[in-house]
């Protein structure tokens, strides 16, 4: 008889754990270390990081490895750690001008004050499979990296750099947004009716889900909505963190973090009454060295605030925010893999019902 | 002296407290479940963290139990109505290396009945709770996807939309077209969804003698219909609300007529049979009708 479904869960899920870790190792090669994947993995760590909303490199390098490589599923283990964690101290802002760049370009300027620092970046490489790391080796890896002569501690390089934006603001070209003084919301301690506080939109695009925000990104940027982004500045870098001191005068330096800002600007805000014409910005910020999740969640930052009468989907704060969330996207999309015989039989009966009272 | 409770003693996973979540959190649940029944059917915003179970996955049933469950307590979990679906086995494991406590197949057995899409056929008890796992908690989502639009026609009582829409479901298919998750009023003051339960068990919520909580945890929202409240599913004086049809149909295993049935294919032949979904409930009907035939 076909009803299984009575017994045998529990040896079915044990067998299915137990082959998961099967088909990670059924071809015997030697174990990833984590620490292989944290420094040559870096991006898909970072990634992690951003996404499960907790710094911790090497947390997010052994997520991967549990997840064989799926960020999405990589992002949530660490968010359901993080989860478990208490929350201590609130930070000091950052203050990015503070920043210990390895990268910093406008797109907006040919000439900025400090200069353009390109980097590492993939971008004026050609896409062309690089058989030559199949050759890689531990001594060929040496001889590139004595070959170079970069002193890898890395201090001491960079000299703080102005913002870009901040020459736009003194001549009054910015708008300025509103004020962001006091405590800022947690996202993770209280659920908030829409619209949100713009801390706690800042909060839930710097934990979205890079794909996600990307598409959403793109909508606008290609005709949905009427936003015309320039990149006033990409800057990627490591930025002091520090806590207040319980005196509440001091405060403690708690160590860097890797972190990637984006400064979106776009034309003139739409024009009300009595007000000149000015550029707005849009805010991007997020854990690690991902570009496309900061351009992308500036974007949306500046397209949420857009007042447009009739809003793209890119436009409505409530519709961005509410499906950029990977955990939850995720989780939810992947659930109708459960049973659903119950709310399907109660379908059946109303289709058959229908049928018969068209008949 | 008040006598102190060693919770970390009932948990058999070292290194995870009681129930999984912190004290704080438990504790912000339940202010928020106490709000949920002082006003009932009303959605209560709530944190909701991550688990280590997916969202979608029953994470606020999940939660609610989690936040309620003492080390006395004797927990059942279902899917689907039955004990042994893969989800149910999971949870329920979790929830049992997490607290200790002893686990039931049998309905009367339990203090927590903790259920996705069901509840179950037996009659529960004053001394009993129903944890629902809630995927969509919004009635309104069917017409207004929007939720701080729906917030504002809850506060106003404003359901014309939703009334409109059955309105033109009759109009259009001569029936309303919802199966599961029937749009029910509580109190006669909040829409709810009742989650996706078949309308079948719609009236089992209507002054009933036990406590029902509702979580969902990816929308961070609590709801509650308390004991003895009226639950009415919306209907019109000339179009009633009707519960699914089972006329001429036997569960193949017990022989019930008068349960909740899930149809199922014969393998090779085709043939379509029927069996309860409630299976702990279907395994009682079957043994009290060996015992009928043996004595």
């Amino acid at each position: 008889m076909g009803y299984v479904a009575v017994s045998g869960g529990e040896d079915a899920i044990r067998r299915s754990r137990e082959l998961v870790d099967y088909f990670r190792l059924r071809g015997e090669s030697s174990p990833i270390e984590v620490k292989q994947i944290r420094e040559q993995q870096r991006l898909a760590v970072d990634k992690v990081m951003g996404e499960g909303a907790l710094y911790a490199p090497d947390i997010a390098a052994l997520a991967l490895k549990q997840a064989e490589g799926d960020s999405v599923e990589a992002s949530f283990i660490v968010r359901a750690y993080r989860a478990t964690q208490p929350r201590r101290y609130i930070s000091k802002p950052v203050d990015t001008t503070d920043m210990q760049v390895i990268r910093r370009i406008s797109g907006a300027f040919q000439d900025i004050p400090g200069g353009q620092i390109l980097g590492p970046t993939r971008d004026y490489t050609l896409r062309l499979i690089d058989f030559s790391l199949l050759e890689e080796t531990g001594a060929s890896v040496q001889t590139f990296l004595s070959k170079l002569g970069i002193d890898p501690s890395g201090v001491g390089d960079s000299a703080p750099f102005a913002k870009v934006v901040d020459l736009l603001r003194a001549e009054g070209l910015l708008e300025e947004v509103e004020s962001n003084e006091g405590a800022p919301s947690d996202i993770t301690r209280e659920n908030l009716p829409f619209p949100l506080p713009r801390s706690a939109k800042l909060q839930t695009l710097a934990r979205g889900e890079t794909g996600a925000m990307m598409a959403l990104a793109y909508s606008s940027i290609r005709g949905y909505g009427d936003i015309h982004p320039y990149l006033g500045e990409l800057r990627i870098g490591t930025v002091p963190l520090y806590l207040p001191h319980p005196d509440g005068v001091q405060t403690v330096y708690a160590g860097r973090v890797l972190v990637t800002e984006a400064e979106i600007i776009a034309q003139y805000a739409e024009g009300e009454k009595g007000c000149t014409p000015k550029l707005t910005l849009g805010y991007g910020f997020c854990f690690g060295h991902n570009e496309l999740k900061a351009l992308s969640m500036g974007i949306l930052d500046r397209c949420m605030r857009s007042r447009a009468p009739v809003k793209a989907p890119a436009e409505d704060e409530e519709f961005v925010l509410t499906h950029i969330d990977g955990v939850e996207a995720s989780g939810f999309v992947a659930h109708w893999k459960l049973p659903h015989y119950v709310t399907f039989q109660s379908t059946l009966d109303r289709l058959r019902k229908s049928q018969r009272m068209g008949e | 002296m008040r006598a102190v409770l060693d919770l970390e003693a009932f948990v058999k996973k070292p290194g995870y407290h009681f129930a999984f979540l912190d004290e704080n959190t438990k504790r912000e649940i339940r202010r928020k479940i106490l709000k949920a029944v002082a006003i009932p059917g009303y959605q209560v915003p709530f944190a909701s963290p991550e688990l280590p179970i997916a969202r979608g996955w029953g994470t606020g049933g999940l939660q609610v139990t989690m936040s309620i469950i003492g080390p006395a307590d004797v927990l059942k979990v279902i899917d689907q109505g039955c004990d042994g679906g893969v989800n149910a086995v999971n949870i329920r494991d979790f929830l049992q290396t997490t607290t200790g406590v002893q686990t039931t197949i049998n309905t009367a057995e339990a203090t927590i009945v903790q259920t996705r899409h069901r509840i179950p056929e037996q009659p529960m008890r004053r001394d009993q709770i129903l944890v629902f796992q809630v995927p969509i908690p919004e009635p309104l989502r069917f017409v207004e996807p929007s939720m701080a639009k729906t917030r504002e026609m809850h506060a106003e009582m404003d359901y014309s939309r939703m009334w409109v829409f059955l309105y033109e479901n009759i109009v259009k298919w001569g029936e309303i077209t919802i199966g599961a998750r029937y749009p029910s009023m509580v109190n006669r003051r909040y829409l709810i969804d009742p989650s996706p339960i078949p309308r079948w068990d719609v009236p089992k919520l209507n002054q009933s003698d036990t406590l029902h909580l509702f979580g969902a945890g990816r929308e961070k929202r609590i709801y509650a219909v308390p004991p003895y409240t009226l639950v009415e599913p919306l209907e019109f004086d000339d179009h009633r609300f009707r519960v699914e049809d089972f006329t001429d149909c036997r569960c193949i295993r017990c022989g019930s007529s008068s349960t909740y049935m899930n149809e199922i294919l014969q393998a090779g032949s085709g043939a379509k049979m029927y069996v309860c979904s409630d299976s702990s409930h279907c395994d009682q009907l079957k043994a009290a009708r060996r015992r009928n035939e043996d004595g």
